[in-house]
Parts: C-alpha cells; sequence; structure tokens
C-alpha cells in the first residue's frame, strides 16, 4: 500500500531533477513540462493517497508511521559509539527513514499540493524565459530536498533536506546569473542561512549528545517521559541553538536580510520557497522539536518574542516599499513572525495552522504578482501601475482575495488563524505576553494597511506606466490564472479548518494535530500548571474576551483598509505616500530598511569602513582580513626583515672582527711585532764580514775563559784589544773614503 | 842555551794565530784576509805537530788533514771572491756589505 512505500514520494521529484540534469538541455519545452510537473503532480497524488492510508492506519490516534529504509550512517545498534552527558554509550545512528503523523502530513499536502501549482503556473510564467529546463530541474530537486525535510523521522535527515533547500534557494535565486545583483542575492541568501545551519547543528548533536539519538520517535518519548526538569539548561541550549537555525531558514530578526533580496529570482521562485515552503521548515522544525522547547521556557519566551518583534519590524518597513515584491516578501518576514510568536507562547498547533493558510494566500499573492508583472512587461515598481482591474480581471479578483485572507478578513482564511495566534497571545500563562498581543495587534493594522496599499496601487487609481507598457497590457495564459484560481479558492476553505469553538466551529485543524502536541501536559501540569506550553486539551468553553479580542482584530483589519483607500485608491502619477508627508525622516528610515543591511555592512561583513578618511578601521570579516594582511605585512613581514636586518648586523661586525681583530692582529701582528723588535736589533747589522769574524772571535774567547777562568788582566787586555778593534773597522767603514 | 821545549813550539803558534786574527779582523784586502785565515790554520798545525812528539802520532795526522783542508777551503774562497768581484768590481772587504740593513 502506499504507505509502505512513503520513500517514493521525495523520488518523484528526485526523478525529475535528474532528468534535467542529464537530458535536459537536449529535451523540447513540453517535454521538460511534462516531466517535471508530471513529476510533482505524481507526487502529490500519491501523497493524498498515502494520507488517506495513513487515516486509516492511525484511526485519529495520531500515532506516527516510521518506515526505515536503509541505516545510512551507523550500522544498527553496533555502529560508531560515542558518549552522551552522562557518560553511557549510544551508538551513533542515522538511517533513511521516514516519519509520518499528523504533522508531517499537514506539511506534506500543501507542500506537495501548492508546489504542484505551482509547477503548472511556471508553465506559463516562464514559456519566454532562458534556461527552462535548469529552471524546472532545480524546482524538482528543491521539491526532492523539501520533501525529504518534512518526511525525515531524525535530525540529520531532516538536516539532509534543510541543506538542500538552502542549496536550491541559492540556485534559484540566482537563476539569472549573469545580473549581478542576482548572483550576490543568492549568496547573501546561502550565508546568512549558513549561520542558521551552524546553529541548527549544534543543536541537534547537543541533543544527540544528552539524549542519545536523532530520531524523533527516540527523542520524544523520552523527554516526554518526566524524566527532565523544566528548564534544564542542556535542554535550553539545544532549543536555542535549534531556534538559530529555524532563524537563519524562516528569516526571523537578525538573519532576515536575504528574503527581500531574494525576490531577485522569478516570481514562481518566490512563490514556492519564499513564501509557502522553504520558510516554513524552520516552524517544522520547532514544531517537530516541541518537546524540547516545551522544556526550556526561556527558550519559549526567546522564540515569541523574536517572533513578535520580526513581524512588527518587517511590517514597517513593507509600508512604504515600491516594489511590489519587496512588500510581499516582507509581508512574508512579518507572518512567519506570527508563526513563531504562536510557537513560542505554546500554541503550536494554531501556528502550524498559519503556516497552512499562508501558504495559500501568501503563494497566491506572489503568483498574482507574477500575473501583474508579466502583464507589466517586467515591471515590478508599483509606482508605475494603476487601473490595471478591468485589463487584469482574474489576477485582480485573485489577489484581492488574497489581500483579505492576509488583512484578517472574516471568512477568508487569514483571519482565522491570525485570530487564534492573537488570542493565545493573550491568553497564554494567564497573560504574561499580554504585550505580544500588542505587537501583533500593531502588525495586524499594518499588515492591512500595506495589503490594501499594494491593492490599491497596482489595480486602481489612474494609470501610472508608460504607454508602450499600456498597450501590451493582457491577463495571462490559463496555465498562470489557473492555478490563482484554485489557490484563491483554497484562501477561503482553508480557514474552515480551524474555526474555532468560540465560532462555533469543530476547530478539526487543532484537533488533528493534538496528538503530537498535547503529550507533554502530564509532565507540565503535575509540575506548574501556570506553564501550559503545549496545544493542551482545549477547554471548550470560550473566554469572552476572545469574541473582544476578535473584534478589535477585525477592527484593525477595516482601518488598515480604509486608510490604503484613502490614500492609493485614487493614485495619479504623482501620488504621496502619506507617511512621507507626516513625518519624512521616519519614512526615510522605513524606506531604507532600518540601515540594517548597511549596519551588517559595518559590523559583519566589513564592507564599509568606520569612520572617514584614512585612519579608519574595517569591522567584520573583510576587517579581518585586513587586519590579518597588516599583521602579515607589519609584524610578521617585520620580523623577517628584522631578521635579514639582524644577519646583515652581524655580518658586518663578522668582517669588521674578521679583517681588523683576526687580520690586523692576529695575522699581521706576529709580523709588525717581529718588525718592530727587529728594529733595534737591525742596527747591528753593518754587513762586515769582519765585524762578525770579531764577534765570533770573541764568543771563542769568552768560551774559553768560561772553561779555564783565566785571570783577570787577561781578561782587560782581551777586551781592550776587542774594543780597540771594533773601533778600528767602525772608523774604516763609516769614517774613512 | 835554553833547550827548545814544546813550549817554544806553542808559544810560536800562539803568535802566529794571533797575528792571523788580527790580520783576518783588520785587513782591508780580501786575499789578505784569506791569506791570514791561512796563516792561523798553519799555526794550529804547528801546535798539533809540538803535541805529537808527547802524544803519538796522531797528531801530524791531523795536521795532514788540516793541511788538505785548508787547501779546499782556499780553493772555495778564492772561487767566492772571484765570482763576488765579477758582481762588485772590488776586493775591499768593506764594500762587502749586501745584507746591510
Amino acid at each position: 500500500m502506499f504507505l509502505n512505500h512513503i520513500y517514493l514520494i521525495p523520488l518523484f521529484p528526485a526523478f525529475g531533477a535528474a532528468m534535467m540534469f542529464f537530458f535536459g538541455r537536449r529535451l523540447s519545452k513540453q517535454a521538460v513540462s511534462a516531466v517535471c510537473v508530471g513529476a510533482v503532480v505524481v507526487a502529490f497524488i500519491f501523497a493524498c493517497f498515502t494520507v488517506v492510508d495513513y487515516n486509516q492506519y492511525a484511526h485519529g490516534t495520531g500515532k506516527p508511521f516510521e518506515k526505515v529504509v536503509y541505516t545510512w550512517l551507523g550500522s544498527g545498534d553496533s555502529g560508531l559509539t560515542f558518549q552522551k552527558k552522562d557518560g553511557t554509550p549510544a551508538a551513533f545512528n542515522v538511517d533513511a527513514g521516514f516519519l509520518l503523523d499528523p504533522l508531517s502530513v499537514i506539511w506534506l499536502l500543501f507542500v506537495t499540493g501548492v508546489g504542484m501549482l505551482i509547477h503548472v503556473y511556471s508553465v506559463g510564467y516562464m514559456a519566454h524565459e532562458g534556461g527552462y529546463y535548469r529552471f524546472f530541474g532545480y524546482l524538482n530537486l528543491f521539491m526532492f530536498a523539501m520533501l525529504t525535510l518534512i518526511l525525515a523521522n531524525n535530525y540529520i535527515l531532516l538536516f539532509v533536506g534543510w541543506e538542500g533547500v538552502g542549496l536550491c534557494s541559492y540556485l534559484l535565486i540566482g537563476f539569472y546569473f549573469h545580473r549581478k545583483s542576482a548572483s550576490d542575492a543568492a549568496n547573501k541568501a546561502f550565508i546568512v542561512n549558513r549561520i542558521g545551519d551552524a546553529g541548527f547543528t549544534l543543536g541537534a548533536f547537543a541533543l544527540a549528545w544528552y539524549l542519545g539519538s536523532f530520531r524523533f520517535t527516540d527523542i520524544n518519548p523520552l523527554l516526554r517521559s518526566g524524566h527532565f526538569a523544566i528548564g534544564d539548561p542542556i535542554l535550553t541550549a539545544a532549543a536555542l541553538l535549534l531556534f538559530v537555525g529555524a532563524c537563519g531558514k524562516s528569516a526571523q530578526l537578525p538573519l532576515y536580510v536575504w528574503l527581500p533580496d531574494a525576490m531577485e529570482g522569478p516570481t514562481p521562485v518566490s512563490a514556492l520557497i519564499h513564501a509557502a515552503t522553504m520558510v516554513t521548515a524552520g516552524v517544522y522544525m520547532v514544531a517537530r522539536s516541541n518537546a524540547v522547547f516545551v522544556l526550556a521556557p526561556t527558550a519559549m519566551k526567546t522564540v515569541a518574542i523574536v517572533g513578535a518583534l520580526t513581524a512588527i519590524f518587517a511590517a514597517s518597513i513593507g509600508l512604504v516599499q515600491n516594489d511590489i515584491k519587496r512588500v510581499l516578501a516582507y509581508s512574508t518576514v512579518s507572518q512567519l513572525g506570527y508563526m513563531f510568536l504562536a510557537l513560542g507562547v505554546g500554541a503550536f498547533a494554531a501556528g502550524v495552522f498559519h503556516v497552512f493558510t499562508h501558504a495559500f494566500f501568501k503563494a497566491l499573492l506572489f503568483l498574482g504578482s507574477g500575473s501583474v508583472i508579466h502583464a507589466m512587461s517586467g515591471e515590478q515598481d508599483m509606482k508605475f501601475m494603476g487601473d490595471l482591474r478591468q485589463r487584469t480581471p482574474t489576477t485582480f479578483w485573485t489577489m484581492l482575495v488574497g489581500m483579505l485572507a492576509i488583512a484578517g478578513i472574516p471568512g477568508l482564511a487569514g483571519f482565522f488563524s491570525k485570530d487564534e495566534i492573537l488570542w493565545q497571545a493573550w491568553s497564554s500563562e494567564g497573560g504574561a505576553y499580554r504585550i505580544l498581543w500588542y505587537i501583533g495587534f500593531a502588525t495586524a493594522l499594518m499588515t492591512a494597511f500595506y495589503m490594501g496599499r499594494l491593492i490599491f496601487l497596482t489595480f486602481f487609481g489612474k494609470p501610472r506606466m508608460s504607454h508602450e507598457v499600456e498597450h501590451h497590457i493582457h491577463e495571462s495564459p490559463a496555465s498562470m490564472t489557473g492555478p490563482l484560481v484554485i489557490l484563491a479558492i483554497a484562501s477561503v476553505a482553508a480557514g474552515w479548518l480551524g474555526i474555532p469553538h468560540s465560532l462555533g466551529g469543530k476547530n478539526t485543524f487543532g484537533k488533528f494535530l493534538e496528538p503530537v502536541f498535547s503529550r507533554e501536559a502530564p509532565v507540565l501540569a503535575a509540575e506548574e500548571p501556570k506553564q501550559l506550553a503545549a496545544g493542551e486539551k482545549e477547554e471548550e468553553k470560550t473566554d469572552p474576551m476572545e469574541y473582544g479580542l476578535m473584534g478589535l482584530s477585525v477592527l484593525a483589519a477595516i482601518i488598515g483598509l480604509g486608510a490604503a483607500y484613502r490614500y492609493y485608491s485614487r493614485a495619479g502619477k504623482d501620488y504621496k505616500e502619506p507617511i512621507c508627508e507626516a513625518a519624512p525622516p521616519l519614512y526615510k528610515a522605513l524606506f531604507n530598511k532600518w540601515y540594517v543591511d548597511e549596519a551588517y555592512d559595518y559590523a559583519f561583513t566589513g564592507r564599509r569602513k568606520l569612520g572617514p578618511g584614512e585612519g579608519n578601521v574595517r569591522l567584520g570579516v573583510l576587517g579581518l582580513g585586513e587586519a590579518s594582511s597588516w599583521f602579515d605585512s607589519r609584524v610578521i613581514d617585520g620580523v623577517v626583515n628584522d631578521a635579514g636586518w639582524v644577519t646583515r648586523a652581524v655580518a658586518t661586525l663578522s668582517t669588521w672582527w674578521d679583517k681588523w681583530i683576526i687580520d690586523g692582529i692576529g695575522v699581521n701582528g706576529p709580523p709588525t711585532l717581529a718588525c718592530f723588535a727587529a728594529y733595534g736589533t737591525r742596527l747591528f747589522e753593518w754587513g762586515l764580514v769582519q765585524w762578525y769574524a770579531l764577534v765570533m772571535a770573541a764568543g771563542l774567547v769568552g768560551l774559553l775563559c768560561f772553561e779555564f777562568g783565566l785571570m783577570l788582566w787577561l781578561w782587560i787586555a782581551i777586551g781592550a784589544l776587542a774594543l780597540a778593534a771594533l773601533i778600528y773597522l767602525l772608523l774604516r767603514r763609516f769614517v774613512f773614503a | 842555551m835554553v833547550p827548545i821545549t814544546t813550549l817554544h813550539y806553542l808559544v810560536v803558534a800562539a803568535a802566529l794565530f794571533v797575528l792571523g786574527t788580527i790580520g783576518v779582523l783588520t785587513r782591508r784586502n780580501v786575499v789578505i784576509v784569506l791569506m791570514s785565515i791561512e796563516l792561523i790554520l798553519n799555526a794550529v798545525n804547528l801546535n798539533l805537530v809540538a803535541f805529537s812528539r808527547m802524544w803519538g802520532l796522531g797528531g801530524q795526522v791531523f795536521a795532514i788533514f788540516i793541511i788538505v783542508d785548508a787547501a779546499a777551503e782556499a780553493a772555495v774562497g778564492l772561487g767566492i771572491l772571484i765570482a763576488f768581484f765579477r758582481n762588485k768590481e772590488t776586493i775591499n772587504v768593506d764594500e762587502i756589505d749586501l745584507l746591510k740593513w
């Protein structure tokens, strides 16, 4: 049956990608479309049947279905062993295993469903673009990675999918790689993502080190057994690290900067990856790790606060952006913030519900904007749009539905999910998170405003485009409008799955997800009843406050839309931005995205220098490079140069020593001394042979006297004689001629 | 009349020796110096012969040796003199001062 072959689901798009890799260049566009779109359609149908099978299998109990295809790393229980924190050994075991439980069922359905629609849409959108087979190949590769991510039964295989979607995001954002802005944006996305990945890896390994396994089915029972205290430091650290990963992938503060730039990619890419699927991977992972987070209240608080701040921060920037896709990008970041806010306050089911509805209406909005761009011959700036209502009717009506959904108008999907989140923010933990409700409320107001602005500037008012562009405006082909209509229906209907009790619904969605999240309740209820941190068995009664808050958020939506209508619905060629009129410095800050990218350039990349002039400093990565280069050329080379100088100095010294001391004193010294010494004795050499003879004779006489001791008078006589002879000789030689 | 004892011979020999020595040390002419050297040698001969009367024939034999030796030496000395004369054109011993400093 289908469940047993669940591993085929990711393999269908993988097959498509492989086909494109090997044969894509030679195939015609129709063949490429057939293979790739077909692969995803087959995957979707298979997924539907699998879900039916799963329902039969689980009978509503939500027990997970796990299928291990083979052991990928490690080998059973006797594989690579490592030591856990408490010293006991554990086996390192990562299998190519697939897990299906209510959480992954939801993701599976909307990923394949929305993916299928976007593939169909891309056939029309990319019809005139180059690199057709490459696009679909990457798109299929992305589907493969995403499906691996959501069906994985352990953190490592999830990470494989995680990395894979990051890679595909890079490849697809940089699809028009000959544009520098696109290639830069792709780099930015991948690099920022990588920072998150580091956190994720550390978190996953921390969990394995602490708990002994990577598998969800091993970790979750262990965590829910009551063995661990709430606020356990290792679990808190692991949860925070996992959340860093989620921040990178799902574009939360401070790692959201890649998402707006990611709009450089083709619009279907923005719709699929950066609205519906990849960015929800972070939410999925946190939801999957809910057992960890539940035991770490600090981490949950962090998640909630970061989510709320991201939501309002991004919404504020979205208020004044002119590029239609950029508005939607910031809107995505903002809505992701809502999802994390939900997860952080413990409303896991509400967060997942918002992911589900958001996927539909955000994909719808992106695809619709793609349709608009297509109609406008490539123009993306809303300043130059206007009055497209009659000329692109299907696009208009579907986008209107999407806008109403995201703004939270009752009856449409966004209303139910967003409202659930806001209510949980207000009521969780006895109101401890109430301030987050205020932030969420302000964000809802802003969301309605900027989405209304988007619709009104694009479809209402007077036409502000050039005449050639105006001439070419046409509705998109059926391959593009078809998915739009389907998504519009989904944006309405999807919400009905989660109609809460307060409005008379059964909250099917929440109930379906209960088994995934609820099982912590026994642990926590015993400890601190206040620390409710799961979608526990909902009280069946409704707090009247809920109605009040519901009313307030509807009011916010209406006020936002009304304000947008007032300012933008009649926008002519020189329309003014109200924020710019009211507070120009604020407008400037918002328009420049609160200068976050510039700040990062100062602090982290080092592309901008601190301080003017020459004596400035460069921080960040490039600063490190500069510092290393300075260190190398000044300090290291300085040492080298100094060593050289020392060698030369020693050589000079040696030369001097050798020349003056050794040669001077040692070698020439004795001769010189001998010369000096001989100078005295030289004087006695007159060259007179007879003088030599005289000396010899005197010596002989002296010897004789020494031997025989002659008498003194004889001595005197001989002495006188010798002296006389000497004087006579000298006179004769030197005086006489 | 005083008998002629060995002493008389020795005195004569001594006198000849001293005269020869003075000649070697004093004379300017190289040839005369060589002659004086002969005189010294002969004086020594006399001495040897005088003593040989007392102590056997060894003295006389040695005197023969000395005569031969003197002859050779004279030959060599004259040879040096001639070589030197060819060089310097003088036989004045004062002018043979090439080793002067």
